[in-house]
């Protein structure tokens, strides 16, 4: 059997990719809903919570008129990097980053959140700035927390499909990430080939989950 | 010296009534105590001088300066107001060891510096040996002169201490009570201490400000407070007392002497400043200095009330006799031995410790 492992490996890439990318802005964004208070917070908040409900394809939809090519965003990236975002492995990552990076922000804010504000006080009474507390002090304790989001951010990128089949498309060896390879490979009764990339899927899928649990703290600081 | 006026107003909202801080005081060098019941505002207090907490207004004066100002806006960040402030929990990083707390707190200061600085704050406190533990592996009165060493690491001009024996077993707390007092002999710093516990104030405190539902009720010395409770409140919350009411029934200023009715008895106290015969006074004396004994059939003689024993609560140094008619007298054990068995007894109140509100 000839099987082409091409879709398993880019939807690694992505998904990799993708929760760098939502880890440094997840962070931010997790640390701004957590501790500061300002103008537009629950617009910000909902605007997070969003696409946790909204059906993957009117993400999609959204995301192919704000990255489309006669979006300005579109023109931009054209213009730049010479060619359109959109049906690339790069629009596969945006859409990854759509459907991981909410989980990621939640879970990280209530990470945040979770932290004894003692710590935070008593640092602060210490002369400690807001940058200092919060590498130091804050992230520390709520870093296991934050590492099992990420983990579970990871997994969320590599199973997304509605999304990425609407920006990326399903072009075999570019832009066919697992989901959809899957979902081609039912469709053209090629069974072999999905349960082929099933079952690495959910191997996968399952040693994330027990890493993710293991991380979320039991015994391990507040 | 710190000079604190505050003022927050908290509207009332589901579950909890509203409420107001306004308190004033000023605090030098030595311990000063913010004493009162839970929900009176000292921790709010604390919190407002720490910069934990915005007041509506007021005004924070530490030395020559202004940590708060309502009218002007000025209100400092905690890291720029040079508060230290030891938590109730310690709030040790628990992910630190105990050095490398304390290095924390004073990392402004160039390495060689800070190394010399945290190891003689280390040796002050006897901690060197623990100083590689993580303060979960430290036993309960490391982690308090840790959290109180790593305090005073970062310079402050003041200390807060939030209820730090809460919770304490009697040996802790007098270590406890220990350090604080090396504290104010060994940096000459204001200390702030919030407690309801009667026996801290005296242990520690050289001036207190008893708090009531978001002000000061009455400050002085502990010892002063004692003596001269200034209202009916003050006595209630101190709760050391046995307060009853009377009617003034001669005054003599002369020979300072009165007559009070309670019931159907009259006693002699001291002259009653201030009050006029015919006033219903309250009276407060302090049980340990009330004396009783079994009544044997006697009729009651001077300044002697007959009372029915209800209850009898073992205390360390003595007994607490309860009586019917809501008196109590607190006798020695030997004392009280003879007349094991008895239900009536004369109360007798000396004269001298008979005092008005």
């Amino acid at each position: 059997m000839n099987l082409d492992w091409f879709p398993f490996w880019l939807s690694l890439r992505v998904a990799a990719i993708s929760t760098i990318l939502s880890t440094g802005v997840g962070l931010w964004l997790a640390y701004l809903l957590a501790n500061r208070t300002f103008r537009g917070k629950d617009v910000v908040d909902a605007a997070v919570t969003l696409p946790l409900v909204l059906p993957p394809t009117v993400l999609g939809y959204y995301l192919l008129v704000v990255i489309g090519r006669g979006s300005w965003f579109g023109r931009v990236w054209e213009a730049v990097f010479g060619g359109p975002l959109v049906f690339t492995w790069q629009a596969a990552v945006v859409a990854a980053i759509l459907h991981s990076a909410p989980l990621l922000i939640k879970s990280a804010r209530a990470a945040l959140e979770s932290v004894d504000h003692d710590y935070e006080r008593a640092a602060r009474t210490l002369g400690a700035s807001e940058w200092r507390l919060f590498w130091r002090v804050t992230l520390p304790l709520a870093s296991r927390s934050i590492l099992a989001a990420v983990a579970l951010a990871f997994a969320r990128a590599m199973g997304d499909f509605g999304v990425t089949i609407m920006v990326a498309g399903n072009i075999p060896g570019r832009t066919q990430t697992v989901a959809v390879a899957i979902y081609h490979a039912v469709e053209s009764d090629n069974g072999q080939v999905a349960r082929a990339l099933v079952l690495a899927v959910s191997a996968l899928t399952l040693g994330i989950l027990w890493l993710a649990n293991r991380l979320q703290p039991g015994q391990a600081a507040r | 010296m710190i000079a604190v006026r505050v003022k927050k107003h908290y509207a009332a909202a589901r579950g909890s009534a509203a409420f107001t801080l306004e308190v004033e005081f000023r605090a030098q060098s030595g311990v000063t105590i913010l004493f009162g019941p839970s929900g009176a505002g000292k921790t709010l207090t604390l919190d407002a001088i720490a910069g934990f907490l915005a007041p509506d207004d007021g005004r924070i004066l530490l030395e020559d300066k202004l940590l708060y100002d309502g009218p002007s806006q000025v209100s400092l960040p905690p890291q720029a107001r040079h508060c230290g402030y030891v938590f109730q929990n310690y709030a040790l990083f628990p992910h630190m060891s105990l050095r490398a707390n304390l290095a924390f707190a004073a990392e402004r200061l160039p390495r060689l510096e800070r190394h010399r600085k945290v190891q003689e704050m280390l040796a002050r406190f006897r901690l060197e040996e623990v100083a590689a533990r993580m303060p979960g592996e430290l036993s309960g009165g490391q982690r308090q002169r840790g959290s109180v060493a790593r305090a005073l690491l970062a310079a402050p001009r003041l200390l807060l201490l939030d209820e730090p024996a809460r919770g304490l077993d009697a040996p802790l707390r007098a270590e406890l009570y220990e350090v604080i007092r090396e504290v104010r002999e060994g940096f000459q710093i204001p200390t702030i201490l919030v407690t309801h516990d009667l026996d801290e104030c005296f242990a520690l405190g050289d001036q207190m400000h008893i708090l009531s539902a978001g002000r000061i009720v009455q400050s002085g010395t502990p010892e002063a407070v004692l003596e001269r409770p200034a209202t009916l409140e003050v006595a209630r919350l101190l709760g050391l007392y046995d307060l009853f009411e009377a009617e003034v029934r001669s005054l003599d200023p002369g020979t300072n002497a009165s007559k009070i009715r309670f019931g159907e008895y009259e006693l002699s106290a001291p002259y009653l400043p201030g009050k006029f015969k015919g006033d219903r006074v309250w009276i407060y004396v302090l049980p340990e200095r009330v004396e009783a004994v079994p009544r044997d059939g006697r009729r009651p003689g001077a300044n002697q009330i007959p009372a029915t024993l209800e209850r009898m609560i073992e205390r360390p140094h003595a007994l607490r006799l309860e009586f019917s008619n809501g008196l109590r007298a607190e006798v020695p054990r030997d004392a009280f031995a003879g007349g094991a068995g008895t239900r009536e007894w004369l109360i007798e109140y000396p004269a001298a410790e008979l005092r008005a509100l």
